[in-house]
C-alpha cells in the first residue's frame, strides 16, 4: 500500500524543480477551486479563468510560500482574492483596491432579527436528493453581499476554520465571525421562506433592549 | 438572556465553540422561547444542506488546458534559472 504523499511534501519537491509534484497538488486541489470560483461567479468562463490565475499565481510564488498557512488555505486565499477582483471588474471598479474590498466597514450595524420564522417541511437529507434544491441554494447565496458569501463559502463549504478564514482573506477573526453570523441569518432567512411551513410560522418576539 | 443577545451568539453555539456557562444560559433562554428555538435549528438544517452539495464538476477540457498552460509556464520559468 502506497500512502498518498502530504500537502508539504508535494510542495518540498516542486519546489526542487518537480513538476509532477506540482501537476499532483494541481489535481488534488483544482476541484475545490474551480467550485469556489463558480459559486462565487457562478459563470463557467470566469471561473475557469479564475482558476487558472490562481494555479499559475501559485506556480510563481511558491518559493514564497513558507507553510505559515496550510497550502490548502494559501491557494484558496489566492483564489478568493483573484474571484473579487473579477466581481469587482463587473462592477467596474477595478481602480478600488482589494483591500478595501476584504476591509472592515459596515459591519458594526446592529445583527437583522430573523423575520419569516418557522419549521421546514423536509429535512435536509430530502432536500438534497430534489433538483431544484441547487438552484435554490445558489439563488439564496447570489443574494449576499460578496464579502459576507466569501466568508460563509470558506467557512461552511470549504470547511476553513474561523482562523483560517481569517488568514486567507487577511480579516480579524472578530470580523470573520461578524460576517459570517450575517451570511448565516441572511441565508437561513431566505431558505425558510421557501422550505418553510407557513402553517407553522412563529411570530418573532423582538425583545428590544430599549 | 434576551433573543437579542442569543443571537449575537448563534456562531458560537452553533460551532459548539460556546462558553460552558454562557452555553446553559442559551439553552436556557431556547427552552422558554420557541422562535429561537425554530431559528437556531433552521440555520443548522442551512449549514447542513450547504455542506453536503456536490462541488462543481471541473470540465475535463479545462483540467487538460490548465495542466498544459501550467507546463509551460514551468519550462518558461525553470530554464531561466
Amino acid at each position: 500500500m502506497t500512502l498518498k504523499p502530504s500537502d508539504a511534501e508535494l510542495v518540498a519537491r516542486a519546489k526542487l524543480g518537480d513538476l509532477a509534484a506540482f501537476e499532483a497538488l494541481t489535481s488534488r486541489y483544482e476541484q475545490r477551486v474551480y467550485s469556489l470560483a463558480m459559486r462565487m461567479l457562478r459563470q463557467e468562463q470566469d471561473a475557469e479563468d479564475v482558476t487558472q490565475q490562481t494555479f499559475l499565481s501559485a506556480l510563481e510564488n511558491l518559493n514564497g510560500f513558507r507553510g505559515e498557512a496550510s497550502f490548502s488555505t494559501w491557494l484558496l486565499r489566492i483564489a478568493a482574492h483573484a474571484a473579487l477582483k473579477v466581481i469587482r471588474k463587473r462592477k467596474g471598479l477595478d481602480t478600488v483596491s482589494l483591500e478595501e474590498a476584504t476591509e472592515s466597514q459596515d459591519e458594526n450595524g446592529a445583527i437583522p432579527h430573523p423575520e419569516y420564522i418557522a419549521d421546514w417541511r423536509q429535512s435536509p437529507e430530502e432536500l438534497v436528493q430534489r433538483n431544484e434544491t441547487r438552484r435554490l441554494l445558489d439563488g439564496a447565496l447570489a443574494q449576499l453581499d460578496e464579502k459576507h458569501r466569501l466568508v460563509f463559502l470558506l467557512r461552511d463549504v470549504e470547511g476553513l476554520s474561523v482562523k483560517e478564514t481569517a488568514e486567507a482573506l487577511g480579516l480579524s477573526e472578530a470580523n470573520v465571525k461578524v460576517r459570517l453570523l450575517r451570511a448565516r441569518l441572511q441565508l437561513r432567512e431566505q431558505l425558510t421562506r421557501t422550505l418553510g411551513n407557513p402553517e407553522r410560522r412563529l411570530i418573532p418576539t423582538h425583545n428590544h433592549p430599549h | 438572556m434576551k433573543c437579542e443577545e442569543m443571537l449575537a451568539m448563534l456562531n458560537e453555539y452553533v460551532d459548539g465553540t460556546i462558553d460552558p456557562a454562557i452555553c446553559d444560559e442559551f439553552e436556557q433562554h431556547m427552552a422558554g422561547c420557541n422562535p429561537c428555538q425554530v431559528v437556531v435549528d433552521n440555520i443548522r438544517k442551512t449549514i447542513t444542506l450547504y455542506k453536503a452539495g456536490q462541488p462543481y464538476e471541473l470540465p475535463l477540457k479545462f483540467h487538460e488546458r490548465l495542466h498544459g498552460v501550467l507546463r509551460e509556464k514551468w519550462k518558461e520559468t525553470h530554464k531561466s534559472k
